[in-house]
């Protein structure tokens, strides 16, 4: 299956690369395989979908992606904005017996361990959202927003104690994009409360704010509608269609909800026990036996609908 | 309780409960406080741990008495209100509108307090001033950026000592504060690179390790700082101006420069100032750092060091900037201190001391700038009026830690978030 | 090198290290039970120290000389006063703040250390006190003028230090409360819905972490023979570095940490330099912090996103 599924692959990736490339991915924890051996590619400017049952290790794969558990086996690269990113090589590696013989190489992995981590991903350009909400709860709506946006700041102390021209104007542009944000996801009512206190769809929502105020070119959204009602999940799936129509971001989701997967997703990857079991448009998705017989018994009235 | 009957009536319910709690306290008060250790015999004391333990079980059944009356149970309810109010509103001013007249009125008056008090309340608020400005330090570490520092001390004793040791290589009082702050932050940066990347509680236990660390080569390296004896610092001066009778740096008496009368407390006068002007600009510095990118990572920090990594903040940096930070202005409370005392040793810089900074962070709200000023104050003015409770100080800020985590683990002051309204410039 | 110094290091070492071992099992259960440094645990051992010689001294009121009737009411008497302390200080301070912000626990902690330093301070006063030497006499190993010796309450230390470990760790792996503990360690929510009463366990673990604790106090006071209210402190932060060392959460870890630690802090303090020897154990913690946070023991875990 894998083999196969790579060869599809291969060919939608000679004409356009991929946009992210998860190439024989494993992850252990102890002595749990959490995830063998998954690969699997997000095209640029697509909407993906990563489904599975409960525990397939889906959040696993995105863990892995955005750096915050360092993969145990496996490759990982980003092809965004020109430029190619070994999302593995930012955390920072261990060290490898060649390192102390080639110094580039070991100059190299040592700044990585030094200054190297998870926030390495979000700069090379991928944001994400989590399954269950973090949002800095005790901060108003609109200054998580601007805490998203800190890298693109003047964050020179002395500038921002006198409040001098250049720091003004950089804080407004920021706050313009806050509310321009906030305009967006329907938030404008709630921009100056704290981020805790809000509704639970809003906080989803103003997660994908936050997220999307860094400025990404891929988005992964943990369960975005898990918790909302069908009107609400509604407004969702157009929402992600306008992410990716107006704001040029490339999205991949993990979702439950089939109805919202099989209507907004170009493309779906489905994972059980940690194994990539099928993957392709949502039409060979629904028909695909494997698939129904992992769903079998949980939602297989809901995919074959 | 162990003893009870739920068919009691209430107040033999409350009474047997009472009792209960009564007898475990003498039991735990009685050995310690009761039986005083005399060479090998001991002193039997029985009648203080009794004392405590009726008061414990008074307390506990008027409690448990009130709580079955309506009034109390109104009370335990606001409290529990009180308690559950969150500790954070989003305003739009700075509170009060008179603000304005207030903070000038107050700058003018602290400023010309010196010439007011005798050398020994002078010496009093001196030291006020020097807390408000650790607690300072330490709010942006614990307060803002949610890092638990039990080592603060550490920086202070390398600013305090960085004066004494650098007056004996002609560095003077003005060198000494920048010197002090970079040192400092520079301990800060070389211990925090390797340790804020670790799990969060164990930052506690290794800037407590680290903090005595300093103290124990403070106090063993001899040739250099002295041992236990320590090391004088000299008086400050000012342009080569100095107030001492005679000049001893080689500068010019400020008696004989201004043509003025000598007064020994001028010298105390002019580190006053000196400092409650640091104190002021750094106030003013903390105030707007809260509302600036920086402020904000290290709040946003406090609140969800994964959500932050996640939208690229590197969460050791900026852990770091905070840990520097109030390293530096521990190291410049240091200069201060050595200035005031004349002389630094290494009892000045226990695990206490570190203690009692956080207890003022702690008790000024873990955030608030107004908090942590006022506290600093109360908690160093009030024990010196009340002299006779010295003995019981460090009792007193432990029960007070304990009692506000109980009671208001965000402190006492509503912390307010600035309210931002579309196009705002600021 | 003399081999006779190295072994009375050693020996020195060994039974420095099985009262770290002790001390280091409060840490590490309540470690690994609510995620909390209990700094007052050090306290608490201090506080031992001075029932030890409270109760010695009332022994020897009563005209009691008996070593073995000494030590034994001696230790029965600590451990119910010391896991009583332990039970109050739980209740008291931590119990009430188990969904507080997560700096208060510590927080309380430290107050709780505060005062219980104080209170002994303003109770028994600021000096130095001492016990009579109950068990006189040593082994002796080696010739005349080069030996290797150890005491009777060496041995006696080292003993009882083990026999402690072993019945806390049969208690813990065979008993019914042992495997609540474990569970709750595990997933306290979980264990709550499945009936175990997870503030008793606590409370339980407390006891626990103070008895043995207690025993440590009675042993080293009646080794060392002098003490001061401030003892806590130093011996707390080394029992901790003890328990992180072996991989804090494990038992067998506080014990082989203790043991580690203690041998070589006698080492140093024998071949390199006494004044500095705390200064050694600090460093070890950082070093151990750094290089193996999850101890020698411990199970790597990875932080759940
Ligand atoms: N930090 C971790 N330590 C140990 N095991 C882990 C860790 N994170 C995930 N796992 C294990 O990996 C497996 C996959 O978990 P994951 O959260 O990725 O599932 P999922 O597909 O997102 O499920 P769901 O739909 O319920 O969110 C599970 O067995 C889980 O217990
Ligand atoms: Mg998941």
């Amino acid at each position: 299956m894998n083999a196969e599924t790579l060869a599809t692959n291969g060919v939608v990736g000679e004409s356009t690369p991929a946009l992210l490339n998860v190439d024989g991915l494993t992850m252990r924890f102890g002595g749990i395989i959490a995830l063998n051996n998954v690969s699997f590619t997000v095209q640029p400017h697509s909407i993906t979908a990563l489904i599975g049952p409960n525990g397939a290790g889906k959040t696993t794969v995105f863990n892995c992606v955005t750096g915050f558990y360092k993969a145990t086996e496996g490759k990982l690269s980003l092809n965004a904005g020109g430029k190619q990113t070994d999302l593995r090589k930012v955390l920072g590696e261990r060290f490898q017996w060649s390192d102390y013989v080639n110094p580039k190489a070991f100059g190299e992995r040592l700044y990585y361990k030094a200054f190297g981590g998870s926030h390495r991903v979000a700069l090379a350009g991928v944001a994400r959202t989590f399954q269950n909400i973090r949002l800095f709860r005790e901060l108003t709506v609109v200054e998580n927003l601007l805490v998203a946006q800190h890298i693109h700041l003047d964050r020179n102390l002395i500038r921002g104690t006198l409040r001098t021209k250049g720091y003004r104007a950089s804080e407004r542009k920021a706050l313009e994009t806050a509310y321009h944000w906030l305009d967006v996801m329907n938030l404008t009512e709630d921009a100056n409360r704290l981020a805790g206190e809000l509704p639970y769809g809003n906080q989803r929502r103003l997660e994908i704010a936050r997220a999307m105020c860094t400025e990404p070119k891929l988005i992964c959204l943990d369960e975005p509608a898990a918790g909302l009602n069908p009107r609400e999940t509604e407004d969702l799936s157009k929402l992600i269609r306008k992410l990716r129509d107006e704001h040029k971001v490339t999205v991949l989701l993990i979702e439950h909800d089939m109805g919202l997967v099989m209507s907004i997703s170009e493309h779906i990857v489905v994972l059980d026990y940690g194994q990539v079991i099928a993957c392709g448009s949502p039409k060979e998705i629904e028909t695909n036996p494997k698939v129904l017989a992992a769903y079998l018994g949980t939602e297989a009235e809901e995919v074959v609908s | 309780m162990l003893f009870t009957n739920p068919n009691d009536p209430p107040i033999l319910a409350a009474l047997k409960d009472s009792l209960f709690v009564g007898l475990i306290a003498f039991l735990v008060f009685a050995p310690i406080s009761g039986m005083v250790l005399d060479g090998y015999g001991f002193n039997s004391h029985l009648e203080r741990p009794a004392i405590m333990a009726a008061i414990v079980f008074a307390g506990r059944f008027i409690y448990q008495f009130l709580a079955g009356t309506s009034f109390g149970k109104n009370l335990i309810a606001k409290f529990a209100a009180s308690k559950a109010k969150p500790g954070v509103y989003v305003g739009q001013s700075d509170g009060l509108k008179y603000l304005k007249f207030i903070l000038p009125v107050l700058f003018i008056a602290c400023l010309i307090l010196p010439f007011f008090l005798d050398k020994y309340w002078l010496s009093v608020a001196t030291l006020a001033m020097i807390y408000v400005l650790l607690g300072l330090g330490l709010n942006i570490v614990v307060g803002l950026a949610g890092l638990l520092d039990l080592g603060f001390v550490a920086f202070y004793a390398v600013g305090a000592y960085t004066f004494a040791l650098g007056s004996q290589y002609g560095i003077g009082f003005w060198t000494a504060i920048p010197l002090a702050a970079i040192l400092a932050a520079m301990a800060g940066g070389i211990l925090g690179f390797p340790v804020l990347r670790m799990h969060g509680d164990y930052l506690a236990i290794v800037t407590l390790g680290f903090g005595e660390i300093i103290r124990l080569i403070l106090n063993n390296w001899m040739e250099v700082t002295g041992g236990p004896n320590g090391a004088p610092a000299p008086n400050p001066t000012f342009l080569g101006i100095e107030f001492s009778r005679t000049a001893k740096e080689g500068g010019v008496p400020y008696h004989e420069f201004f043509g003025v009368t000598y007064n020994p407390a001028a010298e105390y006068i002019f580190l006053y100032i000196v400092l409650f002007l640091v104190v002021s600009l750094m106030i003013f510095f903390f105030s707007r750092l809260r509302s600036m990118p920086m402020g904000r990572a290290w709040e946003a920090l406090r609140e969800d060091e994964i959500a932050c990594r996640s939208l690229g903040l590197n969460h050791v940096m900026v852990k770091l900037s905070a840990f520097m930070m109030g390293a530096m202005t521990g190291g410049v409370a240091g200069v201060f201190f050595a200035a005031q005392q004349g002389f630094v040793n290494p009892t000045s810089f226990t695990f206490f001391e570190s203690a009692l900074i956080l207890a003022i962070v702690v008790l000024g709200g873990m955030g608030s700038v107004v908090g942590v000023v006022l506290a600093a104050l109360v908690l160093t003015i009030l024990p010196e009026t009340l002299r006779t409770f010295a003995e019981y100080r460090i009792l007193i800020f432990g029960i007070l830690m304990v009692g506000m985590m109980l009671w208001k683990p965000r402190g006492l002051i509503r912390i307010r978030r600035p309210y931002f309204s579309r196009g705002d410039s600021k | 090198m003399d081999f006779h110094i190295l072994g009375q290091q050693l020996v020195n070492g060994l039974a420095l290290g099985s009262i770290y071992g002790l001390i280091a099992v409060g840490y590490t259960m309540v470690y690994g039970i609510i995620g909390m440094i209990n700094f007052a645990h050090g306290d608490v051992y201090m506080v031992s120290a001075y029932l030890t010689a409270i109760c010695l001294a009332i022994l020897s009121y009563f005209g009691m000389v008996s070593p073995f009737f000494l030590i034994v009411i001696t230790l029965i008497v600590t451990v119910f006063f010391i896991a009583l302390y332990g039970w109050s200080i739980e209740r008291i301070a931590y119990k009430p703040l188990r969904n507080s912000p997560r700096l208060a626990p510590l927080i309380s902690a430290i107050g709780v250390s505060l005062v219980l330093q104080n209170y002994v301070q303003v109770s028994q006063g600021a000096k130095t006190q001492a016990v009579p030497t109950i068990l006189p006499g040593a082994f002796r190993f080696g010739t005349e003028t080069e030996f290797i010796q150890i005491t009777y309450i060496q041995v006696l230390l080292i003993i009882v230090s083990f026999i402690s470990m072993a019945v806390l760790t049969y208690i813990i792996q065979k008993t019914s409360l042992g495997r609540q503990c474990r569970a709750v360690q595990q997933d306290a929510k979980m264990s709550a819905i499945l009936g175990i009463n997870t503030d008793r366990i606590i409370s339980t673990v407390f006891i626990i972490g103070a008895a043995m604790a207690g025993i440590a106090g009675v042993l080293v006071t009646m080794n060392y023979g002098s003490f001061d209210f401030s003892v806590g402190f130093i011996t707390g932060v080394k029992a901790f570095t003890a328990a992180v060392l072996g991989g804090i959460g494990s038992l067998p870890g506080a014990m082989l940490g203790g043991i580690i630690l203690g041998m070589s802090e006698s080492l140093f303090s024998g071949f390199v330099n006494t004044d500095y020897k705390d200064v050694f154990a600090f460093s070890l913690l950082v070093l151990v912090l750094i290089f193996r946070p999850s101890g020698l023991l411990g199970k790597p875990l990875v932080e759940k996103v």
